[in-house]
């Protein structure tokens, strides 16, 4: 089992303080590395150039696109519900924090290692759209509030295939591991995958399949973008953030879809496990090469209507995930 | 006017005024859409126009004939050629003008590589109305091929003044029909090309199919022409029922469908662009060799009092001119009937009791161009 921080600093609130600046440090990271990669994906589907101007490859181009956010103004409109308004970008990027701590990147190495991560993962998720709901609300604004309005139904809505497919390996990994296992734990998951030798997207196919949907639209990723649809709502619940508030929002959206890509790697594709490269170069090649498969569906394809979103989870993705909960658990029994 | 809406908001209270433009990202160009919705729906909806003014129908009574030339191709920009050769043969039928067999042809090419270059951009900016941003840089890329080639012969990329009342500015060359052989070329495997990106694509089909209907009765009450009426079953297209220039000398089809929504004028549009790569093959095949403007071309000239009409096939619709002239210099009056304003004028209609998801999709379907309709 991995050690965690906590087991291996004495003092607990050194403990504390090293995990959130590792992942402070990792997220800012991820995020500048995924916008970048993002614009020369994009660029790449379009057949453009993308950045080249900062840095080799426009690798910069982003840091200095971080700056200029943070030397802007912050303009705060007039009207706004202030507490909701000024709360909003927090709230919306703390979670997001929490939920990165959560995840082994090796067998050796996870800031913790909790019997319940997976749940606090999702809980985490959850939590988020609190926060966009009272960007919407609070800034005065209706296409924010159409936004916000939108993001709610969506992501409540599109949490429990989430979470359906999700507990079909949760269910897989206990019947397979004996009494001592809890398919909760994201370190035991991944264990079992390379004990295994096979990744679980093998025997899941549909929860991975379903997982996936279900993840583009939490993190309001193309075809699923409704909440922000710039063509029809400007920029969603967010129209009325600017500088650094903006940019928490844009933080958060990317660390999001690094989350969601871990916990698809860790669930399907065997976490840190595989041959010769250490643990953590697999973990990040797996989890950037899902995110690098949300991108592209973001260039290739337009946008579902509000409602057609809506009727596409409750009536396939809801169902076909119940049914697969109930194979998963009757063929469990069986073997 | 803003204390006024927020006032009917909070009166009715379910119902509520949302002001979509003229400034909105995806709004095209300075339209300003006046909705009034209970949760997402559409109850009621009204276009506002006027922001992009310019007053071109009176600049035109202020200045001679030959000098109203350049604003014709800034009416609408996209198909600015169309407009700017139109207005020359509205004149030349005034005036009993004869133009130049080669002349003749190299109008017909001139005008069709405008439309297409024109459909290209709407279809851009309509797959970027429901989402999908990379077929509008394909698209985009196209449609330079043809800005290039028409750069090449007007010297300018969008707002042309080619033509001259009984001919051309400027004589095309050979690199010209190398370079237009090759756009048509390349054209056929890019058509392929959009249908398996952007035509066979599930959601796609999901946002057009059977959204923003316009049928044929509803087309004749406002006026509506061009793919519009055609998606809904009417076979009317100026360049076949009253043909102008040399437009009967060549073999193309005017494609209909009946559905008549969106997908329909998607369909249309595309088969447009085939036929008209069609003619653009057979005009390069037929040019003759000889001069663009007739020996004495006139300059400065009084037409007799009167009234003339002329109409070309835009690529939005059904374009007519109407002049009159009371015997001097300068026009007595230059009416502009533009067909964006036509079209646009059956979406109140249209709109009611859509989604706001459908707003910009259903309006960007239908292909305006503002300041055509402002003038």
């Amino acid at each position: 089992m991995p050690e965690t921080v906590t087991q291996m600093v004495d003092s607990p609130a050194l403990a504390i303080l090293i995990g959130i600046a590792g992942v402070m440090g990792a997220l800012t990271f991820n995020a500048l590395f995924l916008v970048w990669l993002e614009r020369k994906a994009s660029a790449w589907i379009q057949r453009r150039m993308g950045p080249t101007e900062v840095g080799p490859f426009g690798v910069l181009q982003t840091i200095a696109d971080m700056l200029k956010l943070l030397s802007k103004q912050l303009i705060t409109p007039k009207h706004i519900d202030k507490p909701l308004y000024h709360i909003a970008p927090v709230l919306v990027f703390v979670p997001v924090v929490a939920a990165t701590s959560l995840f082994p990147f090796d067998e050796h190495i996870a800031l913790s290692n909790l019997d319940i991560g997976l749940v606090l993962v999702f809980a985490f998720g959850g939590l988020g759209i609190v926060g966009i709901f009272m960007a919407g609300w609070g800034s005065n604004n209706k296409y924010a509030l159409l936004g916000a309005m939108r993001s709610v139904a969506q992501n409540i809505s599109y949490e429990i295939p989430l979470i359906l497919s999700a507990l079909s390996v949760v269910l897989m990994v206990n019947t397979m591991g004996g009494p001592e296992t809890n398919g909760m734990n994201l370190a035991q998951v991944a264990q079992m995958q390379h004990d295994k030798g096979y990744w679980f997207v093998l025997v899941q196919p549909v929860a991975a399949l379903i997982y996936f949907i279900a993840a583009l639209a939490e993190t309001n990723r193309a075809p699923f973008d409704i909440p922000e649809a710039e063509s029809e709502l400007i920029a969603g619940f967010h129209t009325e953030y600017s500088g650094m508030r903006f940019a928490l929002f844009f933080f958060a959206e990317y660390a999001n879809m690094f989350i969601v890509a871990m916990v698809a790697t860790v669930l399907f594709f065997g976490g840190w496990s595989g041959p010769v490269l250490p643990g953590p170069a697999w973990f990040f090649i797996k989890t950037y090469g899902i995110v690098f498969a949300m991108m592209w569906i973001r260039w290739t394809f337009p946008r579902l209507r509000f409602d057609q979103l809506m009727s596409f989870c409750w009536m396939i993705l809801i169902p076909l995930s119940i049914l697969n909960l109930l194979v998963t658990a009757f063929i469990a029994r069986a073997v | 006017m803003l204390e006024e809406i927020r006032d009917e908001g909070a009166a009715t209270g379910e119902r509520y005024v949302l002001n979509m433009g003229p400034q909105h990202p995806s709004m095209h160009g300075v339209l300003r859409l006046r909705l009034e919705l209970i949760g997402e729906e559409i109850q009621e909806a009204e276009a506002v126009i006027g922001y992009a003014h310019r007053a071109h129908e009176k600049m035109a009574e202020n200045r001679t004939w030959p000098m109203f030339l350049p604003n014709t191709s800034r009416v609408d920009y996209l198909s600015g050629m169309i407009y700017n050769l139109a207005y020359c043969q509205a004149v030349e039928k005034m005036l009993e003008i004869e133009v130049p067999e080669r002349a003749e042809y190299i109008r017909i090419i001139a005008g069709e590589l405008n439309r297409i270059s024109s459909h290209l951009l709407w279809l851009g900016t309509y797959v970027m109305d429901i989402g999908g941003l990379t077929p509008f840089l394909y698209a985009w890329d196209d449609r330079e091929q043809v800005l290039n080639i028409l750069e090449r012969i007007t010297g300018s990329r969008l707002t042309y003044s080619y033509g001259r009342f009984g001919g051309l500015t400027m004589d095309v060359d050979d690199v010209f029909i190398k370079q237009t052989q090759v756009f048509l070329e390349r054209m056929k495997g890019r058509l392929v090309e959009y249908d398996k990106l952007v035509r066979q694509n599930v959601i796609f089909i999901k946002r057009s199919e059977g959204v923003g209907i316009i049928d044929a009765e509803t087309c004749r009450r406002y006026g509506v022409t061009g793919p519009n009426l055609r998606a809904a079953g009417v076979a009317y297209d100026v360049r076949k029922d009253e043909p102008y220039g040399i437009y009967d000398r060549f073999d193309f089809e005017v494609p209909t469908l009946t559905t008549a929504d969106s997908l329909a004028r998607y369909d249309i549009r595309i088969r447009e662009i085939e036929e008209s790569l069609k003619i653009v093959g057979q005009a390069l095949r037929d040019l003759p060799e000889g001069p663009i403007m007739p020996d004495k071309p006139k300059k400065k000239f009084k037409p007799a009092a009167g009234e003339t009409y002329f109409a070309v096939e835009a690529a939005r619709g059904h374009f007519g001119m109407y002049l009159v002239s009371d015997g001097s210099e300068t026009p007595f009056k230059i009416k502009l009937r533009t067909p964006s304003f036509s079209n646009l004028a059956a979406m109140p209609e249209v709109l009611r009791k859509t989604m706001v998801a459908d707003i910009i999709a259903i309006v960007g379907s239908i292909d305006i161009v503002l300041p055509e309709i402002d003038r």
